[in-house]
């Protein structure tokens, strides 16, 4: 068959195929691999939420819902929203639905940006926000984080970033992939910026009650920050509910309004079977959301100190559900780093190049495992990198 | 939740969890873990590990009976002297104290009916203060001390995701 890629459009031909997808492919051909490559919880969903589902299923709500979402699943997150970062959004007119936060950050831009303008994205982050930028005919501008610096994004950093047409800033903490987080101080360093130079944020929270220092800090929270801000969160990492795919987006009604516009034409609506699901978790399922969050936290001082035995840096991470040690005692890149562990001790880990470019010389690390993988895998890696180890282990600062 | 609390939830699920891996995970040391199982066990707060065993997959048909025993209750010591009685049998697994129509729920094990049936009609009917029993075969294990026993827990995530 003769290739049909002069059908395709330019702009998509531009965005990279995802990092990540290149190694799956590579871990789905090896039998008998310890993963530590996954962004999703080890936990099922909750059986009562699963439950719930099933019984709405049962009472046959399987028809679409409004646009917006159902209103008492609005109104369950305007509530769950004051709890957590104490702001008050209108069910009606603040909340809109998606299908997960993925969705929520492309209505965001879709719904900002004119040709040209510039997204301010701090990497190493999540896969989607620069080709989403890019897609929306926007242009990412990565702003750099730093290992030193604990992964928080830096006023000066951002401050030289900045050209006239920048128009948004994507916060992404606790980070995917780094586990690096931003407290009150961290962002009020920000406001000065953000505000002077007339930015929105979007603020991707996914990972806010995968906190395990002090209480997650929203930006929206901050003085003049409110209506400047696009908060979103879901269901899928506190509550387990990757494949549900719930997310949603709180904020200024106009910009609620402009986006539930694209929503409505695109998505129409999120599935109604995850929908009832999310209400069943936000009214009840806090005591095992705070089991499993107690549960990551014991996993990743388990991983932390495994990593430090075998001689590899990492700072701590405070959030999510990784972390990101540096691999440069093996003086390898981060692609060959993870080739090499899958062939030799068959363990998975992510290339950190797969979230940007900085990501280079680190590897992420996914703690949401069996304590025995976790153990196992890190034994393993302990093995390779003994074998591979550049630099002697005492000299490494 | 307090140290000692987090430390007995772990083991209660995962008793093979080594002091050493417990410290890690909890941000103290190992000395201090030792101690406080040390303690726990003094206490008889930890009473034992066990291990949970899916016979039938070894090929045993052992039995396992569910009993409900109505007692009268002696003066002073209530149900405590009879429920004595029956603990001290090695085949009785567990009794326990029941609210209800009857008195106590005792659960026993053997090799098959025979043993059970010869066991209730000897030693459990004929003890003083035991009025009636009613016994209840275990047909199917489903779930036991927290773990099902049919469906293997497998990872269905894909192995590597953004």
């Amino acid at each position: 068959m003769s290739s049909m890629n002069k059908y395709i459009s330019n702009v998509v031909k531009t965005i990279p195929p995802s990092g990540i997808r290149k190694f799956f492919d590579l871990v789905a051909q090896t039998e008998g691999v310890i993963s530590l490559g996954v962004g999703e919880p080890d936990f099922v969903t909750p059986w009562h939420i699963r439950e719930a589902a099933c019984y709405s299923l049962e009472r046959g709500y399987t028809m679409y819902t409004s646009n917006q979402g159902l209103l008492e699943l609005r109104e369950e997150i305007a509530a769950y929203e004051k709890r957590r970062i104490g702001i008050e959004y209108s069910p009606e007119k603040e909340v809109l639905i998606t299908v997960g936060v993925s969705e929520a950050v492309d209505l965001a831009l879709r719904t900002l940006l004119e040709p040209g303008d510039e997204v301010l994205v701090p990497e190493p982050c999540f896969v989607s926000y620069a080709p989403v930028g890019v897609l929306t005919y926007g242009k990412a501008v990565p702003v750099q984080t730093y290992d030193e610096d604990q992964y928080r994004l830096k006023a000066d950093v951002l401050a030289k970033c900045i050209t006239p047409r920048s128009k948004v800033l994507i916060l992404a903490y606790p980070s995917n992939p780094t586990g690096g987080i931003m407290g009150q101080e961290d962002l009020e360093a920000l406001l000065d910026i953000i505000i002077k130079n007339d930015l929105i944020v979007i603020s991707d929270e996914i990972y806010s009650e995968l906190t395990y220092y002090g209480k997650h800090v929203s930006i929206a929270s901050l003085p003049g920050m409110r209506d400047r801000t696009i908060m979103m969160n879901g269901l899928s990492k506190a509550f387990a509910m990757t494949g549900w795919r719930i997310g949603y987006a709180c904020g200024n009604q106009d910009i609620i309004a402009a986006m539930t516009k694209i929503h409505q034409y695109t998505i129409m609506c999120a599935p109604i079977m995850g929908q009832k699901a999310a209400l069943e978790a936000l009214r009840h399922g806090e005591t095992e959301m705070r089991r499993m969050v107690d549960n990551y936290n014991f996993r990743r001082k388990l991983i932390l100190s495994g990593l430090q035995d075998i001689g590899m840096d990492c700072f701590e991470p405070r959030g999510a559900f990784y972390c990101f040690p540096s691999i440069r005692v093996s003086g390898m890149s981060s692609e060959d780093f993870c080739a090499g562990l899958l062939e030799e001790e068959k363990v998975a880990v992510v290339p950190g190049n797969a979230f940007g470019e900085n990501g280079e010389g680190y590897i992420r690390c996914c703690y949401a495992a069996s304590v025995n993988n976790i153990e196992e895998a890190v034994a393993k890696m302990g093995n390779f990198i003994k074998r591979h180890n550049k630099i002697p282990i005492a000299n490494i600062g | 939740m307090d140290l000692e609390r987090t430390v007995l939830a772990l083991i209660e699920n995962d008793a093979r969890l080594s002091t050493k891996t417990l410290a890690t995970m909890l941000g103290v040391d190992e000395a201090e873990i030792k101690a406080l199982i040390e303690k726990m066990e003094k206490a008889k707060v930890i009473l034992g590990y066990n291990t949970v065993i899916n016979w039938e997959r070894m090929g045993d048909d052992g039995v396992t009976a569910m009993i409900d025993v109505k007692v009268a209750p002696e003066r002073e010591v209530g149900f405590n002297s009879v429920a004595e009685k029956i603990y001290r049998f090695p085949e009785v697994k567990c009794v326990y104290l029941m609210s209800g129509t009857y008195d106590l729920s005792v659960v026993v094990t053997g090799e098959s009916m025979k043993d059970i049936a010869w066991f209730v009609s000897h030693k459990l009917s004929t003890l003083n203060n035991v009025q009636s029993t009613v016994t209840h075969f275990i047909l199917k294990r489903y779930k036991q001390d927290g773990f099902i026993f049919e469906e293997p827990e497998e990872d269905k995530r894909l192995v590597v995701s953004p």
